[in-house]
């Protein structure tokens, strides 16, 4: 049995240190992990929590990130509870296998701090990794500061966990920014947390040792699809509505409040911005010496970045005369990602929203007030035009000349 | 430790109930079901199961039909070995808690994996299993060659043989490169025990897998596997081939304990020639011409001089 930890109400924790304070309450059974800069703290934690009492589970330093999600997969499928962290050049070697997690159905919890992927090579946070992700099956939440780090992975293990979701889950925060930097963080006591999140309930075990299960079959074209199909039904049907009744009971259970789409100032906005990570409260920030001088400005967080919460964007989008995406990764020869996500999430509403996309932050460069206060005003133009008066994607923060396209 | 399971003999071990059914898609003739069932055979005690992707998992495993009465898993090339590493991290951390569901049964752990995964892309996992400690078997089923996929070399095809890759032609004579030597480096994890198997030398197979199973940790068996496919040779020629194989000492059958001591345990009553079992496989064909003849010759000074080495090994108990 393990040790209870007494915390404070408000402890001072970095988002490395919440996630793994988050591992350790809701007593995961066996982490198999391999430190990659910036998430390595949380497996450090971990460790320490293990070596002085406080974790009774298997901890299992592997010899790669894909030997990591490997042994993680290999115990979720035997019958416990299962979480790892890493981040950027760890994450792609992960990604094999984080297709076999979600095609397995198998309620893993990744914790993702966010960091470039090389070349070149570059050890701070943008948003490369976590779009890597995109297509892997995964619940992918998105933390915006070290509070938000905890408390998105008890929701994540509840809803990965339900029996009628199976599915792993991300819980993304940006390396540096948020994994390195401390805050206070409202804390639940060890049998809060544990009973948030609850017993793990086993289903199709490997270690039932009465009833042998086959995991990791073959199937061609003949059911192959069907498979993929009832994956993306859970995601978009079963995952959405569990988590928004996680976002729900979690905010009976401590009165934090989380939304698929988080706003802050869009119900009267002509313009927005829609970003990610830390970005969130840097434009929050600005929002505010906006509203100050009168500019109807506002910020729309993505809180769930998979599945994708299309419909709940449409709603708080519709009235907005001119949006930017703000995309925290080089998008290779194309718009951006949230760029297309957006333009596909406001294609058929009827909208006459511009719309525009910014590529920043690029290998931990800082987003700063001074550069959302030159969107907003570019999109301001574009409000009060109702057309383009700015390149379609523009380089933000940028040094040498300016770079846009399209 | 659990009971170790007595076999009287070969139609007592050969009618053993099934974890394994017969019911699957591997090619007439091949060895790894009659590999697999000697190793699932050799205990009574539950079984958690892991495999590589390659033959023996796309031929058990077609949703949705499973040849596995034992729970089993797959997840990749080349982490079959992590993958039952992590269910017996799982075992592990519910029996701390008090949360195993058959408290009293435990179970033994064992992935299978082709020398494609064993030797080459899988190496990596299998070595980090082992220098971990994990309670597992890990068997290959060495058929020196991706079966799976056509035919390509692996770094445990032999020198000399022709493959989709390698193939032999006017210029070439096929793989270039020695067998990578497997035994060796896993018994240099320091494993408790480490062996060579052959599924003809069942006795002898059966005695080492049950003292894999006594063991405690990380075990590896490196099976002899024959492909009537890849190989070359007609389906009811596997045994056979196989015989040649170990009695010409091309496989010699030896066990490594602790990392140090090594045995060897079958010594053929007449030895044959290597060109024997060389001849009996259409993958060496090119070798019996004018051009190619003389890798014979230095085929069989190399298996002299590895028998002798291993000779040496076991006589001087280092």
């Amino acid at each position: 049995m393990a040790d209870t930890m007494e915390l404070r109400d408000i402890e001072v924790w970095d988002g490395n240190m919440a996630a793994s304070q988050a591992l350790r309450q809701v007593q995961v059974d066996v982490v198999a992990a391999y430190p990659i800069t910036p998430s390595t703290p949380i497996v450090e934690n971990y460790g320490s929590f293990e070596a002085n009492g406080y974790v009774d589970g298997e901890f299992v330093m592997v010899e790669s990130e894909h030997a990591a999600m490997s042994g993680c997969i290999g115990a979720s499928a035997a019958g416990g509870r299962v979480a790892t962290a890493t981040s950027s050049q760890g994450f792609a070697l992960m990604v094999e296998t984080l297709y076999a997690a979600s095609g397995m159905r198998l309620p893993i919890i990744l914790n993702v701090v966010n960091r470039a992927i090389g070349a070149p090579l570059n050890v701070n946070g943008d948003h490369s990794d976590m779009y890597l992700g995109r297509d892997s099956g995964w619940i992918q939440f998105d933390a915006y500061c070290p509070q938000d780090a905890y408390d998105l992975n008890f929701i994540a293990f509840k809803v990965a966990e339900d029996h009628d979701v199976r599915l792993p889950a991300m819980v993304h925060q940006d390396g540096f920014m948020t994994s390195h930097t401390a805050q206070g963080v409202h804390t639940m006591t060890d049998k809060q947390g544990f009973a948030f999140v609850g017993e793990f309930q086993p289903m199709n075990d490997m270690l039932d040792l009465d009833h042998p299960v086959t995991h990791g079959v073959q199937t061609e074209e003949d059911w192959h699809f069907e498979h993929k199909a009832r994956q993306h039904h859970a995601l978009m049907t079963i995952a959405m509505s569990k988590i928004q009744e996680a976002f729900d009971a979690f905010e009976k259970y401590t009165g934090r409040k989380y939304n698929l789409v988080e706003t802050y100032n869009v119900e009267d906005a002509d313009a927005v911005v829609v970003c990610m990570g830390s970005s969130v409260e840097t434009a929050m920030e600005v929002v505010d010496e906006l509203r100050a001088k009168g500019m109807k400005v506002g910020v729309v967080g993505i809180r769930v970045f998979r599945p994708w919460p299309l419909e709940q964007l449409a709603e708080v989008l519709k009235n907005v005369k001119a949006i930017a995406a703000l995309d925290r990764s080089s998008p290779h020869g194309t718009v951006g990602m949230l760029f297309n996500e957006i333009a596909g999430t406001m294609f058929n509403t009827g909208t006459k929203a511009v719309l525009t996309n910014y590529i920043y932050g690029l290998g931990g460069r800082d987003l700063t007030k001074a550069h959302l206060v030159s969107i907003f005003n570019d999109l301001k133009a574009n409000a009060d035009a109702g057309k383009l008066t700015t390149p379609l994607q523009q380089y933000i923060g940028l040094r040498g000349p300016k770079l846009s396209f399209f | 430790m659990s009971e170790i399971k007595k076999i009287k003999n070969l139609k007592d071990f050969s009618t053993s109930s099934d974890r394994f059914e017969g019911a699957n898609l591997l090619c007439p003739g091949c060895a790894h079901s009659i590999i697999v069932r000697e190793v699932l055979n050799a205990t009574n005690d539950d079984l958690i199961l892991a495999a590589s992707t390659g033959c023996l998992e796309v031929c058990t495993s077609v949703y949705p039909y499973t040849s596995w009465d034992a729970s089993w898993i797959h997840i990749g090339f080349e982490n079959g070995s992590t993958a039952v590493a992590g269910a017996e991290a799982m075992y592990k951390a519910l029996k701390k808690k008090g949360r195993l569901k058959q408290p009293d049964r435990k179970p033994k752990f064992v992935a299978f994996g082709g020398d494609g995964s064993t030797y080459d892309i899988g190496f990596q996992w299998i070595s980090g299993c082992f220098e971990r400690g994990h309670d597992m078997m890990y068997v290959c089923l060495d058929n020196e060659v991706y079966a799976n996929t056509g035919g390509q070399r692996s770094s445990s095809t032999p020198i000399g043989s022709s493959t989709t890759t390698a193939p032999a032609g006017r210029t070439s004579y096929g793989e270039k490169k020695n067998k990578k030597d497997m035994l060796a480096i896993m018994a240099a994890h320091g494993a408790p025990y480490v062996a060579q198997v052959s599924p003809s030398k069942w006795k002898d197979m059966v005695a080492k897998i049950q003292k894999g199973f006594a063991a405690e940790g990380p075990v590896f068996i490196n099976a002899i596997s024959p492909c009537t496919t890849e190989w070359k040779f007609a389906p009811e020629d596997t045994i056979a081939i196989t015989d040649l194989a170990t009695d010409s000492l091309v496989f010699p059958l030896y066990e490594i304990i602790n990392g140090s001591e090594l045995n060897i345990t079958y010594r053929p009553k007449n030895i044959i020639p290597v060109r024997d079992y060389l001849g009996a496989q259409g993958r060496f064909k090119h070798l019996f011409t004018k051009q190619y003849e003389y890798l014979i010759g230095e085929w069989q000074d190399r298996v002299d001089a590895k028998w002798e080495q291993l000779q040496r090994r076991e006589e001087a108990r280092v």
